[in-house]
């Protein structure tokens, strides 16, 4: 809600005055320091300092940025020449830009594959090491590797992985008989399924460290209950573990998505900063980075990074709104 | 729940007295399932992490074979005889420790800041009453959603304004404060008691004193959680360091992949040296400390970014 206002307040007035939400931030933070109606005596500059150096740094880096970002998708700006106001031109230009949707296209496409797949493997695997059997912190280990591995350097390794003539998978599939392999990374219908299996890869162990936590939380004594009354294994997951679970998965799901829909580095990498073939695994990140560094197109970039934001707000408040439905709070 | 936490084989035997007495013929069918199950949950847990693992394993292989069995059509997993040398070519034809020393430098300074600016915002907003903290905290909450690629541009002409770029400031800079540490901690001090800064402000001590005597010590925690994660996110960030930085002498490990594309374009069994040595420290830091990367996400939700 604070940001609703702070973005209404950029849109009325240039972006140096201070919008209603600043000035009675202001207003307040000069009460504070006067120490009027402070609850105890002391609280109030203490709390000024205390908040000083975070604040210095949010108000340069984030509130500063997220609103600069705003202002600039209105010019035509390439940081050579002076800026020139252009209106709304640089968000009529992406409609208008083929490349645009594609890489939207492919965005939603990686997010698609990437959730519901990582998701559902993650919530098999910490199932299974649920069961607490002897062993299985070897298997908690190995499963959250990559997701901690340098993202850069999994990438290029499966770079490697994926490389149409000698790489392990293509090897396999040709020793196996495949006559074909579908080559990955240079076919523009598989480039994308391999950055969504790269992706899975990376995804799964994080996913299963919040499903294991999650677990944890699931009362024996309602799945004992259960199991008195007759209900079998696939019941006791299906009416017991899965509602229980809700909440985890939901909170999975929406990391899950937010992160997706901000790749860029594995595709960067991956195709040697080249979004090949034909931009097929191109993304919204992407698009935004070669606008802006690659084009020096600010105005552009900018506008892509407020529509990059106003989808992920988009799909989180619909996620949220969704929840009702399928999401069990005790 | 941990008090139930031994083998589930007994589990199966001894749930309660009734269920005892209901099915008594069918324990040993019962038994000879659970261990189906189980060796059934093995085979699948195994593959799994085969699958898992095996990239890792492939990656070092690779590097340690000739350009030539590189370009073999069957994938060797065991080279003969490994090339070590690989990785001297590399050591020397790169500044692989200059990367290290960079991503080290950025990943400490970035670590330390951050955790100083946030807790003491986070003592601010849990432990002191003061005009506007609604509001401020209503504000940080708000710009908790925007992606970080959002404020790329201009914190990247901030950076260019102020002749930062290709400095270690201007890697530094923008990460030394995060809405989500300073979010995540004030939810952890919520947490914590009030009861024994009461008793030290009745003996007089400061609030900078109970920030750094009381609250912090007893976040131990939340703080083991945030070093790891924001450690981690630090040394994998990839976006910012390739828009800000250009210089070799600056080039932090992920961006370094780029570099050694460049140098090496297929010779696969160079670049998967690159790889290896790229992941292999994060990899032996959190092997032996994975108990602390497992709980820190479970703490957090959140992993490195």
């Amino acid at each position: 809600m604070g940001l609703g206002g702070c973005g209404k307040s950029g849109m009325n007035q240039p972006a140096t005055a201070p919008g209603p939400v600043a000035a009675n931030l202001w207003h307040r933070l000069r009460t504070t320091w006067a120490e009027q109606g402070n609850y105890r005596r002391g609280d109030g500059r203490a709390a000024i300092l205390f908040l000083l150096p975070d604040l210095i740094g949010f108000v340069i880096f984030t509130l500063l940025g997220v609103l600069g970002t705003f202002g600039i998708s209105f010019l035509k700006w390439n940081l050579v020449r002076p800026p020139t106001f252009v209106g709304l031109e640089n968000y009529r230009g992406l409609v208008d830009d083929p490349l645009f949707w594609q890489v939207l296209g492919n965005t939603v496409y990686y997010t698609l594959g990437v959730v519901p797949i990582s998701t559902a493997l993650a919530l098999l695997i910490a199932l299974g090491l649920n069961r607490k059997l002897p062993g299985m912190v070897i298997f908690r280990t190995a499963y959250f590797a990559p997701f901690i591995t340098t993202l850069t350097a999994s990438a290029l390794l499966w770079q490697w992985i994926f490389d149409p003539t000698r790489g392990l998978i293509d090897s396999v599939l040709y020793m196996i008989g495949v006559s074909d392999p579908p080559g990955w990374l240079n076919s523009t219908a598989w480039a994308m399924p391999a950055l969504i299996i790269f992706g899975v890869w990376r995804q799964i162990g994080f996913s299963m460290v919040l499903f294991l936590a999650g677990l944890q939380g699931v009362p024996r004594t309602l799945l004992e209950a259960a199991s008195v009354d007759g209900a079998g294994a696939w019941q006791r997951f299906r009416h017991v573990t899965l509602p229980m679970l809700s909440p985890t998965t939901f909170f999975v799901v929406i990391i899950t998505t937010i992160g997706s829909f901000q790749i860029f580095d594995q595709a960067f990498i991956l195709t040697g900063g080249r979004f090949s073939p034909d931009n097929a695994t191109n993304t919204l990140v992407g698009y935004l980075y070669n606008k802006a560094f690659v084009y020096l197109d600010m105005g552009t970039a900018s506008a892509t990074a407020w529509v990059l934001f106003l989808i992920i707000f988009a799909v989180t408040v619909v996620q949220l709104i969704g929840q009702r439905r399928w999401v069990h709070y005790e | 729940m941990s008090s139930r936490q031994q083998s589930p084989g007994a589990l199966s035997v001894r749930p309660d007295q009734g269920r005892a007495a209901v099915l008594p013929r069918n324990r040993p069918r019962l038994r000879v399932r659970r261990l189906l199950v189980d060796l059934l949950v093995y085979v699948g847990l195994t593959i799994g992490m085969v699958a898992v693992v095996l990239p890792f394993v492939y990656m070092v292989a690779s590097s340690l074979e000739t350009i030539a069995q590189i370009g073999a059509l069957t994938p060797q997993f065991w080279p003969d005889p490994p090339q070590w040398t690989n990785y001297q070519q590399v050591w020397q034809q790169l500044p692989v420790g200059q990367y290290f020393l960079n991503s080290l430098i950025v990943a400490v300074v970035v670590t330390g800041g951050q955790i100083i600016t946030a807790s003491m915002a986070a003592y601010a907003f849990a432990r002191l009453r003061f005009r506007g903290r609604s509001v401020l905290f209503a504000l940080y909450l708000g710009t908790l959603i925007i992606p970080s690629q959002v404020t790329l541009i201009p914190n990247y002409i901030l950076i260019r304004i102020l002749h930062w770029h290709n400095t270690y400031a201007g890697l530094i800079a923008p990460f030394l404060v995060s809405v989500f540490s300073t979010f995540l901690l004030r939810q952890f001090f919520l947490t914590i008691s009030p009861e024994l800064e009461d008793a030290a402000r009745i003996d007089g001590a400061s609030h900078f004193q109970i920030y750094l005597r009381i609250i912090m010590p007893l976040a131990k925690p939340a703080l083991a959680a945030l070093v790891i994660f924001t450690f981690l996110g630090s040394w994998n960030n990839f976006l910012w360091p390739l828009v800000v930085i250009d210089s070799p002498s600056l080039t932090t490990v992920p961006l370094s992949i780029v570099a050694f594309q460049g140098q090496y374009a297929t010779a696969w069994n160079l670049l998967m040296v690159a790889a290896t040595l790229s992941v292999a420290p994060v990899l032996i830091v959190y092997l032996l400390a994975q108990r602390y990367f497992v709980e820190g996400i479970a703490l957090t939700g959140q992993g490195g970014r």
